[in-house]
C-alpha cells in the first residue's frame, strides 16, 4: 500500500496548466477576442473543427481545382506559363476557353500511355512482393513473446524513420557494376563479368519493395496482433492441421490488414519519382517521373497538370477502398 | 502450442529483417572506407566525416532543414491535434466525411501531385493577393504542414479513440468547461502521442524531397535537395557519412523512446496491481 501514494502523486493534474489558463483568462486581448467571437456565434467547437478544416480546404482541396483548371488551359511563354481560362471581352462578356488538347495528347502519345500502364504494373508487382516478404514478418512479430515484440517492431520502424532518399541511395552502392552484389559474386567466382542491375527495371522493383516494406508490415501486424488465438485452438482441437487453419482462419481474418497494407504501398508507388530517377534507366518510365520531366525540363505546366489529373483518376478507386477499409476497421473497434 | 512461431516463419522473418538492414549496414561500413571508390575497401578512415563537417553547402542546407522541420512540426501538431479532436470527439458535423477524406488522402497521395498542386496554388495566390511573394521557406513550411498534419491527425485520433472518455465526462459533470477539460485532463494524457506526432512531423519534413522541389525557390535548398543533386552525379562517400550520422540519431531516438514506453508500461502495471491490492 505504501507504494501507491508516490506514483499517484506523480499523476496529479499539472497545476501549472490551471495557473496558465487563469492567467490567459485575465489577459486583456484574450477577453476581447473571446467576447467578439461569442458575439459572432463562434464557439470553441467551431474553432476546433474550423481551423484544420479551413487549412485543409485551402491547401489541399483548392489546389486540385487549380490543377484541373490549368490542365485545360493553353501553354504560353512567360510566368505563369499558361493562358487564363476566362477572357473578359469589352469588360462585359466573359468567354470560357477550354482546351482538352492536353488530355488528347496524353492518349495519343505512346510515351504517356506506356508510362501510365507501366506505373500501374510496376506498382502492383511491387505491392505483391511487399506482401510476400511482409506477411511472414508481420505474422512472426505478432506471434513473438511481448518483450521481443517491441524490439522487432522498433526494428521495422527504424528504416521508416530514416531518410527515404538515403535508403534509396544505399541501393546504388549495392546494385552497381562494381557494387556489393557484383563484387561478392565475382570474388566467389560465381560470375566473371558483372551483372548489369543498376538502371534497370529490376533495380526499381528492389527500390520500391525495400522502401515501402514497413508500410506493409505495420498495418498487417496491427491486424494480426488483435486476432483471437482461441479460434486457432478450437480448430486444432477439432483436428485441423496448422496449414489449413492458417488458410481457413488466419488469412481471411487478416484481409483488412492486407488491404490496408497493399493500398498504402500501391498508391504512393504509382506516382513514385525518386526511385525510378535514381535506380531506373532512361527507359524505365513511370508516370511520376514523366510529370516531373514535363514540369521541370519542358516547363509545360498544362501537360504536367493533365498528367496529375490522369494519375488522380487512376488512384481515386484505391483511395476509396482504403478509406472504406479504415472506416470499417475503426467501426469494428467500437 | 498455438500461436508459437514455426521454424519456417522464423527463417522468413530473418530474411525480411536482413533485407531491411543490409543496405543500411552497407552505408555505415562504406562511410569508414578510405577509398573514394566507395565499394572497394581500402582501409579504415574517418576522413569523409571530416570532409562532411567542412562542407559549407551541406551545413547550411542542414540548418535550413532543421528550422523548417521544427516550425513545421509545431504547426502540424497544433492543426493535427485539433483535427484529431474534431474527428474523435464531435461525432456529427457538417462535412465530416470530407474532413476524414482530406486527412487520409495526403497520407497516400503521390508526392508529385501534392507538390505540383501546391505550387500552382502558390503561383495563383501570388497573382491574386501578392502573397506569398516568390517561393522559399514560407511556401516550403506551408506545404510540409499540410501533409504532415495528416500524419499527426492519425496518431492523435487513434490515441483519443482508445482513451477512456469517462474521465472527461466526469470532469464535465463536475462543472469544468470543455476547454478546461481539454487542458487539464485530455492534454496531459495524450501528451506522449503529441510528442510522437511532433517527432513524426519533424522527420517527414526533414526528409521530404519531391514536394520541396516544387515549392522551393532560389536560395532555399534544403538538405534533401542538396543530397539529391549530389547523388544524381554518382555515389559519394561523404553522403555515406551523413547517412550514418542520421541513422545513429534515429536509432538512439527510437531505442530511448522504446525504453521509456516500456518503463511507463511497467509502472502502469505496478500501479494497477497496487490499486487492486489497496482495494482488497
Amino acid at each position: 500500500m505504501s507504494t501507491v501514494p508516490r506514483s499517484q502523486a506523480r499523476r496529479q493534474p499539472p497545476v501549472f496548466l490551471a495557473e496558465l489558463m487563469a492567467w490567459i483568462r485575465a489577459f486583456g486581448p484574450y477577453r476581447w477576442a473571446s467576447g467578439r467571437l461569442k458575439d459572432w456565434g463562434v464557439t470553441g467547437r467551431t474553432l476546433v473543427i474550423g481551423t484544420p478544416y479551413l487549412w485543409l480546404v485551402l491547401f489541399f482541396l483548392v489546389p486540385f481545382i487549380i490543377v484541373l483548371k490549368i490542365s485545360v488551359s493553353d501553354i504560353r511563354l512567360g510566368m505563369p506559363p499558361y493562358e487564363p481560362l476566362l477572357h473578359w471581352v469589352e469588360h462585359q462578356v466573359v468567354t470560357l476557353k477550354i482546351n482538352l488538347g492536353n488530355y488528347a495528347f496524353l492518349f495519343e502519345d505512346p510515351l504517356y500511355r506506356n508510362a501510365y500502364l507501366n506505373s500501374i504494373w510496376m506498382a502492383a508487382t511491387s505491392t505483391f512482393f511487399c506482401l510476400l516478404i511482409g506477411y511472414p514478418m508481420a505474422y512472426g512479430i505478432a506471434r513473438t513473446s511481448p518483450s521481443w515484440r517491441n524490439l522487432l517492431l522498433m526494428m521495422v520502424m527504424l528504416p521508416f524513420w530514416t531518410s527515404f532518399l538515403l535508403r534509396v541511395y544505399a541501393w546504388i552502392g549495392i546494385l552497381k557494376n562494381n557494387g556489393l552484389i557484383n563484387n561478392t559474386l565475382m570474388a566467389l567466382g560465381v560470375i566473371d563479368d558483372p551483372i548489369v542491375m543498376l538502371q534497370t527495371d529490376f533495380a526499381v522493383y528492389m527500390g520500391i519493395v525495400y522502401s515501402y516494406l514497413p508500410f506493409m508490415v505495420l498495418p498487417l501486424y496491427a491486424n494480426l496482433e488483435k486476432m483471437d488465438l482461441t479460434l486457432l485452438e478450437a480448430a486444432a482441437d477439432l483436428g485441423c492441421r496448422p496449414m489449413k487453419a492458417f488458410v481457413t482462419i488466419t488469412l481471411p481474418l487478416s484481409i483488412p490488414g492486407i488491404v490496408a497494407g497493399s493500398m498504402l504501398v500501391f498508391i504512393p508507388a504509382v506516382g513514385e519519382f525518386v526511385i525510378p530517377a535514381l535506380l531506373g534507366g532512361p527507359d524505365s518510365l513511370m508516370i511520376g517521373r514523366v510529370l516531373w520531366e514535363e514540369f521541370f525540363h519542358n516547363r509545360d505546366w498544362p501537360v504536367a497538370s493533365a498528367v496529375a489529373i490522369a494519375m488522380l483518376v487512376l488512384l481515386v478507386g484505391p483511395i476509396m477502398i482504403l478509406q472504406y477499409n479504415q472506416g470499417r476497421q475503426a467501426g469494428a473497434h467500437r | 502450442m498455438i500461436g508459437r512461431r514455426s521454424f519456417l516463419i522464423t527463417t522468413l522473418m530473418a530474411f525480411g529483417f536482413a533485407f531491411l538492414y543490409i543496405p543500411i549496414l552497407s552505408m555505415i561500413v562504406y562511410s569508414f572506407n578510405e577509398s573514394r571508390l566507395v565499394t572497394v575497401w581500402a582501409g579504415f578512415s574517418t576522413k569523409w566525416y571530416v570532409e562532411l563537417v567542412q562542407n559549407e553547402q551541406i551545413l547550411n542546407a542542414a540548418k535550413l532543414s532543421l528550422q523548417i522541420a521544427a516550425i513545421n512540426a509545431t504547426g502540424a501538431v497544433i492543426l493535427g491535434t485539433l483535427a484529431g479532436l474534431a474527428l474523435s470527439r464531435f461525432r456529427r458535423f457538417k462535412g465530416r466525411t470530407l474532413m476524414t477524406g482530406m486527412t487520409t488522402a495526403p497520407l497516400v497521395m503521390p508526392e508529385v501531385i501534392t507538390g505540383l498542386s501546391l505550387l500552382l496554388l502558390f503561383v495563383a495566390m501570388e497573382q491574386v493577393f501578392g502573397w506569398p511573394a516568390g517561393r522559399g521557406m514560407t511556401t516550403i513550411t506551408i506545404a510540409h504542414m499540410t501533409f504532415s498534419m495528416a500524419y499527426v491527425t492519425v496518431v492523435i485520433q487513434s490515441r483519443l479513440s482508445s482513451l477512456d472518455e469517462s474521465l472527461e465526462e466526469a470532469a464535465m459533470d463536475l462543472g469544468a468547461k470543455p476547454a478546461k477539460v481539454f487542458l487539464l485532463i485530455t492534454l496531459p494524457i495524450i501528451f506522449p502521442a503529441i510528442l510522437a506526432g511532433w517527432l513524426l512531423a519533424f522527420t517527414l519534413s526533414w526528409d521530404d524531397l519531391v514536394i520541396t522541389s516544387f515549392v522551393s525557390g532560389p536560395g532555399s535548398s534544403t538538405l534533401p535537395l542538396v543530397i539529391f543533386s549530389k547523388v544524381r552525379l554518382g555515389v559519394s562517400p561523404d553522403i555515406n557519412a551523413l547517412a550514418t550520422i542520421m541513422v545513429t540519431i534515429v536509432a538512439i531516438g527510437i531505442v530511448s523512446a522504446g525504453l521509456y514506453m516500456q518503463r511507463q508500461e511497467r509502472r502502469r502495471e505496478r500501479d494497477i496491481q497496487a490499486a487492486l491490492a489497496a482495494n482488497q
